[in-house]
């Protein structure tokens, strides 16, 4: 059995101070091997809590994650990840970064070389791969990120909102190269974003999360990744469908802010 | 005090002048700025400002030592030097009061001198010769050649026409003559406001002791001993402290057990200055050398632990979670991210412990040693050899400071990643 499975995922956090924050509350999700799901919903309703169980750096209160029928008790280099910024390695140049999985698998660079070379043609940094990565720009920076993921070929890529702090051009280059990514890799990719816009471009399948307790809010399933895959992005978001789907998800995200603003001044 | 005012006018001085003639030479992005007073960033050292502060204490450590580098003008007054005279007016039982002329030879000290010719003059009252170091004083017993002793009742009751009585005094051109309890005349030449050598010596007294030392050695060994044996004592203290002090800090920064363990110790003896533990390790370790070395291993174990501990804390869980997703092991966790993280912090805690160190092994050679830098000036002061005293503080100042620029190098050459995470 190929592909990610999410059982009954809760996530509690129990404060010092005697309270307790229900983070994710019965989650299951079923992602077939090279999905790519986008992740949206309000701040703070449990979407980096989410990625970091599947991530394996904590472990649910209640349920359990399934990757190609095993379960997950802790990382490992089959569930890559890439991090918003600051997840390099600025002691390395960038073309060791780029190979720190295989090396620390104890390959040889005669088998990796080649493999990560191409990585960085792929994402352009064919030029720079001597460079110290601080000397970088932030957009740089994050194609080293996903370059050096891919490098250690993970069956699942994880994405917490990996393009949230590059300026918006860069950010329509850095989709365009996730998509392409994603169609010549075939990878299972979990994207968090904070941007509807980017859920609806990258998702072929979309989730929206509701807060308080973090659970799934609604499901889509999008055509937009598939017609965006060597083509203009701007061309699909002119899509009739983009609009009013972009619409109706923005109204959902709006209302929920509203509930959680009413409730903390009910509170108050 | 005069020399705090100097001081002052020569800052306000040269700022001023500087301002004048130097119309904004900075011609960089911060040149532009229009909010400076307030913007740290703006503010830089002003080289002129540096240069002159330097030729300023050099200028007047030379003018108030009467230094040959700095030109006569600027001297300060010094103390007279040549012949001095007064006239004196003595009285005795049975004859009337008469008058005689005193010259007293004032000489810088180290020369030899004879009192100058005098011719005995008139009257019963003889003149007298005598001689005075210059920043002395001297007894003038006059009344010894006058032809009625002090068994005929000789006392003086003037100096340069002026009444003088036991106790009191008069001032001359020359100095001040002042009279004992018991009608003893004593002369004490003007000192003018230039320092005695022996309280402080001129520059190029400095240098040329410099100069014998490196060439001879002092109390058995070369300079070069006794800096290199100070220096050594630091190294291998540092080198100690820093070989049990890092892996205690990463332990420290990596398990619950040892940071139970060692944070009580650790906060304890961090606020203890390692110049408190001098007694204690010469009462367990004796004034040797294992004793130095101990004690500069303490006084580096602390900082080098405290310095791991924090490069470990400040490294970036989102690193070690991207290593961990790479499938790096524990191992090499703490290989490829750990330690290259706390590199940078290290450093910062090496230069700050070679600091200490460097400062310690002097206090501790004050106390006791037979070589080292702290030694040669402790020694020298019994003795007040003021110039050796000088000449080795600011050879230990120069060699703290060559230390820490090393250390700057060093860091440059080796973590250039620092503060760029
Ligand atoms: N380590 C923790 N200890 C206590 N509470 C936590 C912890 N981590 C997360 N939480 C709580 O869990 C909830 C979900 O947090 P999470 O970081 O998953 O939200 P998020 O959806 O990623 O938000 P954002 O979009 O702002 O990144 C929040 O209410 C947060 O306060
Ligand atoms: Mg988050």
């Amino acid at each position: 059995m190929t592909g990610l499975v999410l059982e009954n995922l809760s996530m509690r956090f129990d404060l010092p101070n005697g309270t307790s924050v229900q983070a994710l509350k019965d989650v299951s999700l079923d992602l077939a091997a090279g999905e790519l799901l986008s992740v949206l919903g309000p701040s703070g309703c449990g979407k980096t809590t989410l990625l970091n169980i599947v991530a394996g750096f904590l472990a649910p209160t209640e349920g359990r994650v399934l990757l190609n029928g095993h379960a997950v008790t802790g990382p490992a280099a089959e569930r890559g990840m890439v991090f918003q910024q600051g997840a390099l390695f600025e002691w390395m140049d960038v073309r060791a970064n780029v190979s720190f999985g295989p090396r620390m698998a104890g390959k040889r660079e005669r088998d990796w070389g080649a493999h990560v070379d191409h990585l960085l043609d792929v994402v352009g940094l064919r030029e720079f791969k001597e460079k110290a990565v601080y000397e970088l720009s932030g957009g740089m920076q994050q194609r080293v990120a996903l370059a050096r993921c891919l490098a250690n070929d993970p069956d699942v890529i994880l994405m917490d909102e990996p393009l949230g702090a590059l300026d918006a051009l860069t950010r329509e280059k850095m989709q365009s190269l996730v998509l392409k990514l994603w169609k010549e890799t075939g990878k299972t990719i979990i994207l968090i974003t904070h941007s509807v816009e980017e859920a609806l471009l990258l998702g072929e399948r979309l989730l929206v999360m509701a807060p308080r307790p973090g659970r799934i809010h609604k499901e889509y399933r999008l055509p937009f990744a598939d017609l965006g895959v060597g083509e203009d992005l701007r061309a699909v978001k002119k899509h009739p469908d983009f609009a009013a789907t972009r619409e109706e998800i923005l109204g959902m995200i709006w209302n929920m802010e509203e509930e959680i603003m009413g409730r903390t001044e009910a509170a108050q | 005090m005069i020399v705090f005012l100097i001081y002052i006018a020569i800052f306000v001085a040269s700022f001023l002048l500087v301002k004048l003639l130097v119309h904004r030479s900075t011609r960089d992005f911060t040149a532009r700025k229009t909010v400076t007073f307030g913007d740290e960033s703006a503010v830089r050292p002003n080289r002129v400002a540096g240069v002159v502060s330097v030729l300023t204490i050099f200028l007047l450590w030379g003018a108030f030592t009467g230094s040959k580098w700095v030109p006569g003008v600027l001297h300060a007054p010094g103390p007279f030097i040549g012949d001095a005279t007064f006239t004196y007016t003595a009285e005795a039982e049975g004859v009337a009061p008469d008058d005689a002329t005193v010259t007293i030879r004032v000489f810088p000290v180290g020369e030899e001198v004879t009192a100058p010719e005098v011719a005995p003059g008139e009257g019963w009252a003889k003149n007298d010769a005598d001689t005075v170091g210059a920043w002395r004083s001297g007894l003038v017993r006059v009344d010894r050649n006058d032809d009625h002793g002090r068994d005929q009742g000789h006392r003086v009751v003037a100096v340069n026409g002026t009444p003088i009585a036991p106790g009191g005094e008069v001032m001359t051109a020359f100095g001040r003559v002042g009279m004992s309890p018991k009608g003893t005349l004593n002369f004490e030449p003007s000192k003018g406001l230039q320092m005695e050598p022996i309280w402080l010596p001129p520059p190029e007294a400095v240098l040329a002791r410099l100069r014998e030392i490196a060439r001879e050695g002092y109390r058995d060994s070369t300079l070069w001993e006794h800096l290199g044996w100070s220096l050594f004592r630091v190294i291998a203290g540092f080198f100690f402290g820093a070989l049990i002090g890092i892996p205690l800090g990463y332990a420290m920064g990596l398990s619950d057990w040892f940071r139970g363990w060692f944070d009580p110790i650790v906060e304890f003896m961090r606020p203890v200055p390692p110049l408190a533990l001098i007694p204690l390790v010469i009462i367990w370790a004796g004034i040797g050398e294992p004793g130095k070395i101990i004690l500069l291993f303490l006084a580096a174990l602390w900082i080098m632990a405290i310095a791991a501990r924090a490069g470990v804390s400040g490294v970036k869980i989102s690193k070690v979670h991207a290593a961990y997703s790479l499938g790096a092991s524990k191992w090499q966790i703490m290989r490829h991210v750990i330690i290259p993280n706390s590199l940078p912090d290290i450093f910062t805690g090496a230069r700050v412990a070679m600091g200490v160190c460097w400062g310690t092994v002097v206090a501790a050679e004050l106390v006791a040693a037979e070589k080292g830098a702290g030694m040669m000036i402790m020694v020298a002061s019994k003795f007040q050899l003021t110039d050796i005293v000088i000449m080795g503080i600011i050879l230990i100042g120069v060699i703290g400071f060559g230390i820490d620029i090393l250390m700057r190098l060093a860091e440059k050459a080796l973590v250039p990643w620092k503060g760029r995470g």
